[in-house]
């Protein structure tokens, strides 16, 4: 009886821990799948390296080299800004704030993680956009930077929060080291703590990249929406994921438009799956590097 | 050579020596004298005080925000616990090597370095003489001179914990103190530190924490016995090994405690 319990709940287990796998092996499928009429179909030279998206033109005209330079641009963008700010916070929180200063700003900054992009999308539209338009002197204010700047807020609490597990994942005992050479708190932190913290700060930065790549609401608000190549970081562009969601609805269900839409979110997932893969594989070796794990 | 040296030099003079950690008193009125070259062991049961107490030495007690000192420590009979006391070079005058080795993530001609960079030195050759003349003094050049530019952390623990006293001698230690620098090693490791420690007492003064009473008797001349934050007894080891006045101590030294 108690055995039988015991494997019914191993089994039971089992199934529900395989649930994600599935779900992701649908996902994959079904990218490929919904896709397979626009890789057949399409000319892929011109799918990856023309600029020229037509959807609606007769012949429609199907190139997103605009789309993931803009996906890109303002991804690095939004890291620019948000890495800076996102580390040196992780820095203070560990090693410079006192704990009272720690226990105001956190909350805060799990606050600013757990609000939905709309909202930011919000704040972007109506205080950032306006502002940025009166001091560049801009025909609009939604556009890359905006955009970016937006997706950096957003970013943040991520980036911080793996850093600060990375800072905290360096053994005191380095610290005590560098102290007991003399070493005074900056030095320690620049030339111990954060050396050895190094591949997991990278790590938290590259899934911050990851995430604001993949990141749709925002852009689809406040990136501007031409499908033109952007000119200046100003210019009103509109990455992968805002030219998925703004069309997807448009589309004849089983059109090659529908199923370009298909490769677009192909591409965006092979792009944030490298991402991934680079950022498990960087942070694998800082644990060994530091001697945790195996 | 060094070894010449008076036999009564003091080079660090412990005077009514208090320390507390918040409310709770962790060190109660401590005097102890150090004498110049020789080896000085602490011992006690867990929790007496003796980390407490060697990390008094080098100010490295200043990381814990709730501790108060009063009292004095002489070095060379300037008292190291004023205010204006200059940490830096403190701790570049008296160096400590703790219980677990800890080598930095950096390779092994990067860890000896570290101490000089940090105090601006950049020439090179002068960097690579100081390498080369500590890791000899640590009884490890011989074993690291093909691999420098390897990681320290590929090293057994006994030569990472000889890399951590060669880090410490780089700078010019004058005093190295000592956490049961033995406690993780093996007993072939541990000889060879403890050959070390007789080597190195010859130009440096050493403090030691042990809870091996056999290391104690080995390689110190003079032990300071303690229990609970008090100073129990402190004379020359022989006479504390042999003929202990104080019957707490002879308790311990009999294993009846701690
Ligand atoms: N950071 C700290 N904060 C508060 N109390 C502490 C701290 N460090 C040590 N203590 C307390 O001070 C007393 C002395 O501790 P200490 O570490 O000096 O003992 P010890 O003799 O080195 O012991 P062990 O042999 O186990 O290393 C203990 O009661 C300990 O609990
Ligand atoms: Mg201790």
């Amino acid at each position: 009886m108690n055995s039988f319990k015991e494997r019914a709940f191993k089994y039971v287990f089992c199934v529900l821990a395989y649930c994600s796998l599935l779900f992701l092996l649908g996902i994959v499928l079904t990218l490929v799948f919904n896709s397979l009429q626009a890789i057949l179909n399409i000319n892929q030279l011109q799918f990856f390296f023309s600029d020229d998206w037509a959807p609606y033109f007769y012949p429609p005209i199907f190139g997103t080299l605009q789309l993931v330079i803009s996906s890109f641009m303002v991804g690095a963008m939004a890291c620019l800004i948000a890495v800076p700010i996102a580390v040196c916070t992780a820095l203070f929180l560990f090693e410079l704030a006192s704990p009272r200063a720690r226990a105001f700003l956190k909350p805060f900054i799990e606050i600013l993680a757990g609000l939905p992009s709309i909202i930011f999308g919000f704040f972007a539209m109506v205080v950032i956009a306006p502002w940025l338009q009166r001091t560049f002197d801009l025909p609009s204010g939604l556009g890359a930077f905006t955009a970016a700047f937006t997706l950096a807020f957003l970013a943040i609490p991520q980036i911080v929060s793996i850093t600060e597990d990375a800072l905290s994942f360096v053994p005191k005992s380095f610290k005590e080291a560098s102290f007991a050479l003399g070493a005074n708190r900056w030095q320690t932190l620049s030339k111990v703590i954060i050396p050895a913290a190094g591949s997991g700060i990278s790590t938290a930065i590259i899934l911050g990249a990851s995430r604001v790549i993949g990141e749709t609401m925002v852009v689809v608000m406040v990136a501007g929406g031409a499908t033109a190549l952007p000119e200046s970081i100003f210019s009103p562009v509109r990455p992968m994921t805002a030219t998925i969601a703004s069309e997807m609805g448009e589309a004849a269900h089983g059109s090659l438009h529908f199923s370009a839409l298909f490769e677009i979110g192909l591409m965006l997932f092979v792009i944030t799956l490298i991402l991934n893969l680079l950022a498990t594989r960087i942070s694998k070796k800082f644990r060994l590097k530091l001697g945790h794990g195996r | 050579m060094a070894t010449s040296t008076n036999q009564s030099e003091i080079k660090v003079k412990v005077e009514n020596l208090n320390f507390y950690y918040g409310a709770v008193q962790a060190l109660k009125n401590i005097n102890i004298d150090v004498y110049a070259n020789k080896v000085t062991a602490l011992i006690g049961p867990s929790g007496c005080g003796k980390s407490t107490l060697i990390r008094t030495f080098n100010r490295m007690c200043d990381l814990v925000p709730t501790k108060k000192v009063d009292g004095q420590i002489l070095l060379d009979g300037e008292n190291i616990l004023e205010k204006h006391t200059d940490i830096v070079s403190l701790r570049r005058r008296v160096g400590m090597v703790f219980q677990k080795p800890n080598p930095f993530p950096k390779t092994i001609f990067q860890n000896i370095a570290y101490g000089l960079e940090i105090q601006g030195i950049k020439d090179k050759s002068l960097l690579r003489h100081k390498v080369e003349t500590s890791l000899q003094k640590a009884a490890l050049w011989d074993e690291v001179k093909d691999r420098l530019n390897q990681s320290a952390l590929g090293l057994s623990g006994g030569q990472q914990q000889r890399l951590c006293i060669a880090r410490a001698l780089a700078i010019e230690a004058e005093v190295v103190l000592f956490d049961e620098p033995c406690a993780s090693l093996d007993p072939i490791s541990t000889a060879k530190i403890e050959e070390l420690i007789l080597e190195l007492k010859k130009n440096y003064t050493i403090i030691i924490v042990t809870h091996n009473m056999q290391q104690a008797s080995r390689v110190s001349d003079y032990t300071a016995f303690m229990y609970l934050g008090d100073l129990i007894e402190f004379g020359v080891t022989k006479q504390i090994f042999t003929l202990p006045k104080h019957p707490k101590t002879e308790a311990y030294l009999s294993g009846r405690f701690g």
